[in-house]
């Protein structure tokens, strides 16, 4: 394994009397593609909003690149490099595909609020670079047919592409996934799957989790498996499939999602 | 298409005072001018961030004392024995002074509610409003108290090659306040349009979503809060180098109230609402007068308020907007199941 570019030490989480996530321990490799996996309910979406600065943990440290996570907005985090879709679609739903990309290059202008409120020559030629951008994010994920439409008109799939479309968009160097392919069907999976290996050859790091067993298996360096709030195992997807834990948790559980 | 429509517009406008001879309704346009650029600054919050602030007047208000005191001079005692004894500056360095001052008060009151969201701006913009009217009730060294600011000088503007012109007349003043609420018009249109209007259009229809991809909240809506209260600063300005007097009775609710609803009828979130809104809201009065007592007449604003929005919900710009675009492609029925991410919300 490469540095560590992520660092979850000790993390716990309590809602009140339920435990989401407790003393959770682990770290992605610079340019590393992790899953991680568990059954409903495990705490993956929680560990999520405490990387993301969504969620303040109850214990514990989060670090990003040597940059202590605790305590910072999201809005900072993302400053950081560090970007994520969401479980649950979400979009800029009266926007179109195109202005939901421009949206998020929010971070990619560099000019003045007075550049722009005064129309310089410096905001013009950013604004034409920012637009030039959002056409290539748009055609990069497949919905350059779509990029004039609103983005809460388009099906369930193409909104999470946008989605990753917007993540992208901020320029992360690591990126954290959310079920990205729930709700897709197996061609768009499998064009999914070539768009996550693009994105990490270009030197992204990637934190993944999804039911979509087949997918994490072939798609994942490493595979992190949480079971009610606790890491119960850790290692390559070989070893994963043949562990006892592993196969208790989700057999426990009823295997159908598995 | 639209530039045109807003050029026309602009023209049939600056053409009033050549046929229109009746002081009494020239002096309905002038105030219902002043009132529309208090509604843009309005529409500013509510329309393009979704904050309402229930005590917009206040910087009006300032605006007004501010303009008034600076170019009236005031002298006044302050504890410890200190006095500061302000020696009368010419109304135009009031304007700006105006837009400084109710811009900086905007900046506190963003910095007091925008931390947490919710119902905590409209409160904490109410409240403002209110201790700002009693500040101006009582401080009657610096602002007279109820005997109200007499004799506000009218503003003196600079031409090149005219020298100074003061502008005494209703013709003078009316073509002055529509050159600021173009002025405005044309800021607002710039700043909903660049960058930072994204920003807050994104904050808007998706906050968690924007703030993942690295929206700061907490700037992007003061920053709005600034710009929309030194507009009504500028307004309020206006209103007091116009109007000559002005007392605390310039913090009354119902002045906000009538901005909100000159934006909601006209349509917030759309550039050319609290002008259309503005209109008939401002000029309603002129034509009630003759047939209604004033009490009367805030029944008859309700009803045309209702009757309004009971046509055309969106407001009348965006309703009438959406009516004569081109069809529109049908939208899929199948909505996708929920556009936010509500647990991040609840977690947050
Ligand atoms: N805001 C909250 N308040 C109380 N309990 C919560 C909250 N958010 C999550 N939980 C609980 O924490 C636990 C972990 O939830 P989490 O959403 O992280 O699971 P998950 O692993 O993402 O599950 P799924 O695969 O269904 O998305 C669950 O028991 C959930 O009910
Ligand atoms: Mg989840």
């Amino acid at each position: 394994m490469t540095e560590a570019a992520l660092t979850v030490e000790k993390v716990a989480v309590h809602f009140g009397g339920l435990v989401a996530l407790s003393d959770m321990n682990f770290s992605v490799g610079e340019g590393e593609i992790v899953s991680l996996i568990g059954p409903n309910g495990a705490g993956k979406t929680t560990a999520f909003n405490v990387v993301t600065g969504f969620l303040q943990p109850t214990r514990g440290a989060v670090s990003y690149r040597g940059t202590a996570l605790n305590g910072l907005k999201p809005h900072q985090i993302a400053g950081l490099g560090l970007a994520r879709t969401f479980q649950r679609t979400s979009v800029f739903p009266n926007d179109t595909v195109y202005d939901n990309l421009l949206i998020g290059l929010h971070r990619q202008s560099r000019v003045s609020f007075l550049d722009s409120i005064l129309g310089l020559p410096r905001a013009r030629s950013s604004e034409r670079r920012l637009r030039e951008r959002a056409g290539e994010l748009v055609e990069w994920v497949g919905l350059e047919r779509r990029g004039h439409d609103l983005a809460g008109s388009l099906s369930y799939g193409e909104q999470r592409l946008v989605g990753v479309a917007l993540a992208l968009a901020a320029e992360p160097s690591m990126l954290l996934l959310d079920e990205p392919v729930s709700g897709m069907n197996a061609s768009e999976t499998h064009t999914f799957v070539q768009l996550v290996r693009n994105i990490r050859d270009r030197g992204v790091t990637i934190l993944l989790v999804e039911h979509d067993m087949p997918m994490v298996m072939s798609v994942s360096d490493r595979i992190v498996v949480l079971n009610y709030g606790r890491i119960i195992a850790e290692g390559t997807p070989d070893a994963i499939r043949n562990d006892p834990a592993v196969i208790e948790a989700y057999l426990g559980q009823g295997a159908a999602r598995a | 298409m639209k530039a045109a429509v807003g050029i026309l517009a602009v023209v049939a406008l600056a053409s009033v005072p050549l046929w229109l001879r009746d002081p009494y309704l020239m002096n309905a346009l002038i105030t219902t001018g002043i009132f529309i650029i208090g509604a843009m600054s309005l529409n500013l919050l509510l329309g393009f961030t979704g904050q309402l602030s229930l005590g917009h007047i206040a910087f009006f208000g300032i605006g007004a004392y501010v303009s008034a005191l600076t170019s009236l001079g005031f002298d006044v005692g302050l504890p410890f024995g200190l006095r500061i004894v302000h020696i009368p500056w010419p109304p135009i360095a009031g304007f700006v002074l105006a837009i400084v001052v109710a811009g900086f008060c905007g900046y506190l009151v963003g910095l007091l509610s925008f931390r947490v969201r919710g119902a905590y701006f409209v409160i904490v913009t109410i409240s403002f409003a209110e201790v700002v009217r009693l500040v101006a009730l009582n401080w009657v060294e610096l602002t007279q108290g109820p005997l109200a600011l007499t004799n506000i000088p009218s503003i003196t503007v600079g031409l090149p090659g005219l020298g100074d012109l003061t502008l005494r007349t209703k013709l003078q003043n009316y073509y002055l306040v529509l050159t600021v609420a173009v002025v405005t018009y044309l800021l607002i249109s710039r700043l909903v349009h660049s960058h930072f209007g994204r920003s807050m259009r994104g904050l808007m229809e998706n906050e968690t979503l924007a703030v993942s991809v690295g929206i700061d909240v907490t700037r992007t809506l003061t920053l709005a809060a600034v710009i929309s209260a030194g507009i009504a600063g500028a307004a309020g300005s206006l209103y007091a180098h116009y109007i000559r007097i002005i007392d605390p009775e310039v913090f009354a609710f119902i002045n906000t109230v009538t901005m909100v609803i000159m934006v909601i009828t006209g349509g917030k979130g759309s550039l050319a609402g609290p002008v259309v809104g503005g209109l008939i809201f401002g000029l309603l009065p002129v034509f009630l007068r003759p047939i209604m007592a004033p009490e009367a007449q805030w029944i008859a604003y309700g009803g045309v308020l209702i009757v309004i929005l009971f046509i055309l919900p969106r407001g009348i710009v965006p309703s009438l907007a959406l009516r004569f675009a081109k069809p529109p492609k049908p939208i899929e029925a199948r909505a996708p199941a929920a556009f936010t991410e509500r647990d991040a919300k609840e977690h947050a």
